[in-house]
């Protein structure tokens, strides 16, 4: 009851701000527009629909990481959580409540950017729904991570770490503009040993039907998510519900 | 009956002792005000009294409830107005009084009975960051008081609010007299005055004196209650 209703609450601080709903929903739809464009417009094939489309609803998902840091800094820079600190509200009651309306937003991203793939050429298929539920381990991870910056870090430094570093991590290091055996090496090793990679993979075997190679890269996804999650619970307990 | 049990409360920033051996009692109903300069503790004193810092040393009871080792329960049935106004500033003020409504399960009634309470009919549909200083302070204070608290904390409630502002809000926190414990703190020495049961003055940590105005004009020696305040509270700092 508690955290559905702080849920509540923060489903209507993300919903009424608009830089929200155009870096959750809008980013990825043009982001995807334009490398469709720019595949139209080159010879070789480097943006096909059917690696490009996961990659970039993955890359949506590391919005989710911005918005729930931003809303726990901002939360914890005023003396509405001291307040809401002092109410008989748990760790947990905390961050299901920060976390629980992002994932309907994080489905609903999902969604759109596959719709907008299916209308610029992406066959439609029985395996796009699997595409979305393989996203959510991501989802989770990304809004962990956010919790975690959020516990720790101011909403500026919120706004550097998930909003310049994590983006741009996921966008290199997910192997979402480009195959990551291309270069090779300790770069794809490193980018393997992170999740983020595999969050794209698992999305593109999903589109693929590739049903094999999917729980192993989901179980990795999982694991990152499980871990950060975690850490958030802890550091957040200690730093604001056990004082 | 005692709402809150003070026994030797003390708080340690390292090794820096902010409260010290603090020992206090505050009956069901009174209103006892919490005067100090600043550094004097009183913030440091209600943090602890609401769960948001781990005395180092000694224990507080609010109606029975350790802050040590039961501040679950101590936590239900306390409320605190922050000295910073704390309010969700993308919610309604009927969304805000909402939430902590849902936050300790009491029903849509008893929103409806604050908001007449505390005068906010008008602005409910209101966000409350467009709200002015004012009424965002009174809005705070509602939400404080939608559990029905038995032990009500009102940290420095007029802090930067205008003349007229100010004591409105008086008039709104002379209404909460009699049914719920409130210890508030402040810097306006015509507020506890005006406003108190009892007034406690810190000083460097410690309680330094305890009584009504008259009482500690007497104690002091002097007319008047700032003459009195200064007297107690200097002598206490000094030390």
């Amino acid at each position: 009851m508690r955290m559905l209703a702080f849920a509540k609450r923060n489903l209507k601080e993300l919903f009424r701000d608009p830089l929200t709903l155009f870096f959750g929903l809008g980013f990825p739809l043009v982001l995807l527009v334009l490398m469709n464009v720019i595949q139209r417009n080159v010879p070789v094939h480097i943006f096909e629909l059917e690696t490009l489309a996961p990659g970039i609803a993955l890359f949506g998902l590391t919005f989710l990481a911005l918005f729930s840091g931003l809303l726990l800094a901002r939360d914890r820079s005023t003396a509405f959580l001291s307040r809401l600190a002092a109410s008989p509200m748990t760790a947990a009651d905390f961050l299901l409540g920060y976390l629980l309306p992002l994932l309907p937003m994080a489905v609903g991203q999902s969604v759109i950017c596959l719709a907008a793939a299916v209308a610029l050429g992406l066959p439609l298929s029985w395996n796009l729904p699997a595409v979305v539920l393989s996203l959510i381990p991501s989802a989770l991870l990304f809004i962990a991570l956010g919790l975690l910056c959020g516990t720790l870090f101011n909403d500026k430094q919120v706004g550097g770490m998930c909003g310049a570093i994590l983006t741009n991590a996921t966008a290199w290091l997910a192997g979402i503009w480009f195959d990551l055996s291309l270069v090779g090496g300790a770069f794809q090793k490193i980018a393997y040993l992170l999740p983020f990679a595999h969050g794209a993979d698992g999305a593109k075997a999903a589109l693929a039907g590739d049903w094999a190679a999917l729980p192993g890269h989901l179980l990795w996804v999982c694991l990152w998510a499980a871990a950060i999650m975690a850490a958030a619970i802890w550091l957040f307990r200690w730093k604001i519900v056990e004082r | 009956m005692n709402a809150i049990q003070i026994m030797g409360l003390t708080k340690e920033y390292a090794g820096r002792r902010v409260v010290d051996q603090l020992e206090l009692t505050v009956r069901s109903g009174e209103l006892f005000a919490l005067l100090g300069v600043n550094g004097a503790g009183k913030s440091t004193t209600i943090k602890m009294l609401c769960c948001l810092t781990v005395p180092t040393e000694g224990d507080g009871l609010l109606m029975g409830h350790s802050v040590r080792t039961d501040s679950h329960a101590a936590k239900e049935i306390l409320a605190v107005s922050p000295q910073e106004t704390a309010v969700a500033p993308g919610l309604t003020v009927g969304e805000n009084l909402e939430l902590m409504a849902g936050i300790y399960g009491r029903p849509k009634s008893r929103v409806d009975e604050v908001t007449a309470q505390l005068g906010l009919g008008q602005w409910v549909k209101r966000r409350a960051k467009t709200l002015s200083g004012g009424w965002q302070r009174r809005l705070s204070i509602a939400m404080a008081l939608v559990s029905r608290p038995e032990v009500l904390f009102l940290d420095e409630p007029t802090l930067g609010l205008d003349v007229l502002a100010r004591r409105e809000l008086w008039g709104v926190i002379r209404g909460l007299k009699g049914h719920t414990a409130i210890v508030l703190t402040t810097h306006y020495l015509e507020e506890a005055e005006a406003l108190a049961d009892r007034i406690g003055i810190m000083a460097a940590g410690k309680l330094r004196a305890v009584g009504t105005a008259d009482e500690l004009k007497a104690l002091a020696g002097r007319e008047n209650f700032e003459d009195a305040f200064v007297a107690l509270a200097g002598e206490g700092a000094a030390s």
